[in-house]
């Protein structure tokens, strides 16, 4: 069964942990400028946002690739960058609509999220709960979960 | 290794960087960041220097955590002979500076001399250069870090700069880094004001290493549990921040309410994490927005905050209707409590206005605090303040001078005196609120005696976080103590001032160590850098670093006698509260304090000291 990244920016304290632990296992090294999630700092207004590859369907990268250097990960259903393939055209790069996939300089690949092979480091790395890896048909769950407990029907019922 | 093993050498000057690299028979000694630059301005500066002068070094320096996942790890000093007093300062922030400089390449940067006009500089993966300051220059900190962002057309730079305090030489001046965190004491903004710097802005992408990877992500999982299942890492600092205190010192008694007069201040509440949260009349709105982390931080004790938008400081001010940094405890109590004022808009806005200018919030409002007593008492009128009503307890004067000191301007460029100065200038020293020049932090040393061992010794001048003895003489952390007895006083405030000099020196937070002993620091520490960091190292590089800025203090003409408190705290009891009667007991302790320390009875440390910790 797959599983999907389930992100709740306002749980977000902006601590960057999610990114240590996606360089960390993608490079090896503590590098947040090579992560493949991002959180960003809406000052202004107080919000932190992770931001990740939301693993697409049909994933304009994956179709945008002339090489063929994208493919699905049957199991978890990420898109996945074999990195000996990819020649850096980063013509994926312009067909993402959500900008989650970027070329790495100092590879001359391009980089995205792969899920790290269907056991993501940003989840188990979030101290607050804001990122979790749930049952891709029941990210709702929690948000639904909590709604259904305001609902006064069921209080009726066991009443 | 954890150490990038660089060292950045930028002579103002000459306007050149060179690299060097970094001593590490050095770094086996004391080290990182507070210790290790410790030393270095120790090799480099005669003690004597004036602070202002292009012969003082400025060292901006991270530890060797710094930029690692450990929690916490996200943390850099300035270390420089501090401009409001004269004494060592070491001067701690986090946000995400510290890290973007260690992954820029550097362990440290070392500035020295003055640049003729204004300049930054600008570093990008091991590059660095100067560049004309001339269009930020009398701008805030936060248009200068937009400025500088802007200029480059990247986002993602990290910038530490001054505000307009720091130009016009305001003594308490701050670095500020990502907005609203700051090397915040004793004047280091001052210094780098002084040498034309009006910014640090970096860019870094090189990755940070670590010794044993494996090792050390265990180690580092182990950390975090810790702090996880504290209750004040875990659930207090990151609900409340560190404003929790405010209510809990106050019904102690050891609140210090309008410059030290009282140790109980009524409108506490008012001021309080809890009045933070509360929905607010006009708009239903809190003030608190939410928490939020320093780089690498899994407590997350910061607090954002927005001023309601119909409070006279911000009407038809946007700039200051948006979110921005909240009040920390230390703010929150100097703003409000020393100055009597329980408007808690009125103090966000202040606390904004000295991130914004780049000013000490504990000084600013210690300092204020002692000139409404000056203008209470008659000493100077509104004459001297250029109209202001300065009395205890104004909201109004509170932010009019905040805006004014922050700018140099009018009597505000008094306040930037600091307390010690102006008290001299009007001959009442006695009501300055000091200990070397630096205003005291938000604990009263009649209530929490080992607080006044702690101030009274600590080398950067007052100070709360060199030995946080609040922890166990309040808090019960590691273990309870009476905070009314002096009795084991002495021991207790040497264990923790060697102990945090570790932890300033490693690149973590402080804070941490609610929840950590060195027992939890250690294997990270170990894991991650080169040497053999047990415990029993560790604690000999703590009071090692401790000594050796005790002789930079000594060399700079300080003696034991300064190893004091003001008069009110010795003199005048407290008149409220369990700490009714009492004033502090100094001279109960400081003698036990040298003797354990291995100082002579004039408080210098002795030869078989100084060879014991091959000094």
């Amino acid at each position: 069964m797959q599983k999907s990244l389930l992100i709740d920016p306002g749980k977000c304290t902006g601590c960057l942990q999610c990114e240590l632990a996606c360089s960390y296992d993608n490079e090896g090294v503590f590098n947040p400028a090579k992560s493949r999630i991002k959180v960003f700092n809406f000052h202004d207004q107080g919000r932190f946002v992770p931001y990740t590859c939301t693993q697409c369907d049909e994933a304009w990268c994956l179709h945008a690739c002339p090489v063929e250097a994208i493919t699905v990960d049957r199991a978890s259903g990420a898109k996945v960058v074999a990195d000996d393939i990819c020649v850096g055209c980063k013509v994926c790069t312009i067909a993402c609509p959500f900008g989650t996939v970027n070329y790495n300089q100092s590879t001359g690949k391009v980089m995205k999220c792969d899920l790290c092979g269907g056991d993501p480091e940003c989840a188990k790395a979030c101290p607050t709960g804001a990122i979790t890896y749930v049952d891709a048909d029941w990210t709702g769950l929690e948000r639904m979960r909590t709604w259904a407990a305001k609902t006064d029907a069921g209080q009726r019922a066991t009443a | 290794m954890a150490w990038t093993g660089k060292i950045l050498r930028v002579d103002l000057n000459r306007g050149t960087c060179k690299d060097e690299p970094l001593n590490m028979k050095w770094a086996m000694k004391y080290l990182g960041q507070r210790g290790l630059a410790t030393k270095y301005l120790v090799e480099e500066v005669d003690p004597k220097v004036d602070p202002l002068s292009p012969n003082n070094k400025m060292i901006m320096a991270t530890g060797p955590l710094t930029g690692t996942c450990a929690s916490t790890a996200g943390r850099y000093s300035v270390i420089t002979k501090g401009a409001l007093t004269g004494a060592i300062a070491c001067s701690n922030s986090g946000g995400f500076f510290g890290n973007e400089m260690k992954n820029a390449g550097y362990d440290m940067i070392i500035f020295e001399g003055r640049a003729k006009k204004p300049v930054y500089l600008f570093l990008e993966d091991g590059n660095a250069k100067l560049l004309d300051a001339k269009a930020f220059w009398g701008s805030s900190v936060w248009d200068t870090e937009d400025g500088i962002k802007k200029k480059h057309g990247d986002p993602l730079i990290r910038v530490a700069s001054i505000g307009i305090a720091g130009e016009k030489g305001v003594k308490f001046a701050c670095i500020v880094n990502d907005m609203h965190r700051a090397a915040g004491r004793s004047g280091v903004g001052t210094v780098m004001g002084s040498k034309n710097l009006k910014a640090v802005a970096i860019r870094g992408t090189l990755g940070v290493k670590v010794k044993s990877p494996k090792k050390f992500m265990k180690a580092v999982a182990a950390g975090k549990k810790v702090l996880a299942d504290n209750a004040v890492t875990g659930q207090g600092l990151p609900a409340m921040g560190t404003q929790v205190l405010m209510n809990v010192i106050n019904e102690i008694g050891a609140l210090p309410t309008r410059n030290h007069l009282d140790v109980k201040f009524k409108g506490a509440k008012n001021i309080s994490a809890e009045a933070m949260a509360e929905p607010r009349k006009s708009d239903g709105k809190a003030n608190l927005i939410r928490n939020a982390a320093c780089f690498g931080c899994t407590i997350g004790c910061g607090r954002v905050s927005a001023i309601d938008r119909t409070h006279y400081t911000v009407v038809n001010r946007p700039q200051y209707q948006k979110a921005s940094g909240g009040l920390e405890y230390e703010a929150a109590w100097a703003l409000g409590a020393a100055t009597g004022v329980d408007d808690l808009d009125a103090l966000t806005f202040a606390n904004f206005i000295c991130n914004e200018q780049g000013m000490d919030p504990i000084s600013f409002g210690a300092t204020v605090g002692a000139a409404m007593e000056l203008y209470e008492t008659g000493v100077i009128t509104k004459k001297q303040t250029g109209g202001i009503e300065l009395k205890f307890g104004s909201a109004r004067a509170l932010t009019d001078l905040a805006e004014l000191t922050g700018k140099g301007e009018g009597f505000g460029a008094e306040i930037g005196l600091g307390s010690k100065r102006l008290c001299e200038k009007y001959k009442r020293p006695e009501l300055a609120m000091q200990v070397k020049g630096q205003e005291f932090p938000a604990y009263d040393s009649r209530g929490i005696q080992g607080m006044g061992l702690g101030y009274a010794t600590a080398n950067r001048g007052a100070c709360h976080l060199r030995s946080y003895t609040v922890a166990s003489e309040v808090l019960g952390i590691p273990e309870k103590t009476d905070p009314l007895t002096t009795d084991g006083k002495a021991g207790l405030v040497k264990a923790f001032q060697d102990a945090t000099a570790v932890v300033d020196s490693a690149g973590i937070c402080v804070f941490t160590t609610f929840a950590w002993t060195l027992n939890d620091i250690a294997p990270q520490i170990d894991a991650a850098c080169e040497g053999n960091w047990t415990v029993e190292k560790l604690l000999e590089v703590g009071e090692r670093i401790w000594n050796l800025e005790r002789q930079f203090n000594l060399a700079a003409g300080f003696t034991g006698k300064d190893d004091n408190l003001p008069k009110r705290l010795l003199k005048e009891a407290a008149k409220v509260g369990p700490a009714k009667g009492l004033v502090n007991g100094l001279d109960k302790m400081l003698p036990e304090y040298y003797q354990l320390r291995g100082w002579t009875k004039d408080g210098v440390p002795s030869n078989k000291t100084i060879s014991r910790l091959a000094l």
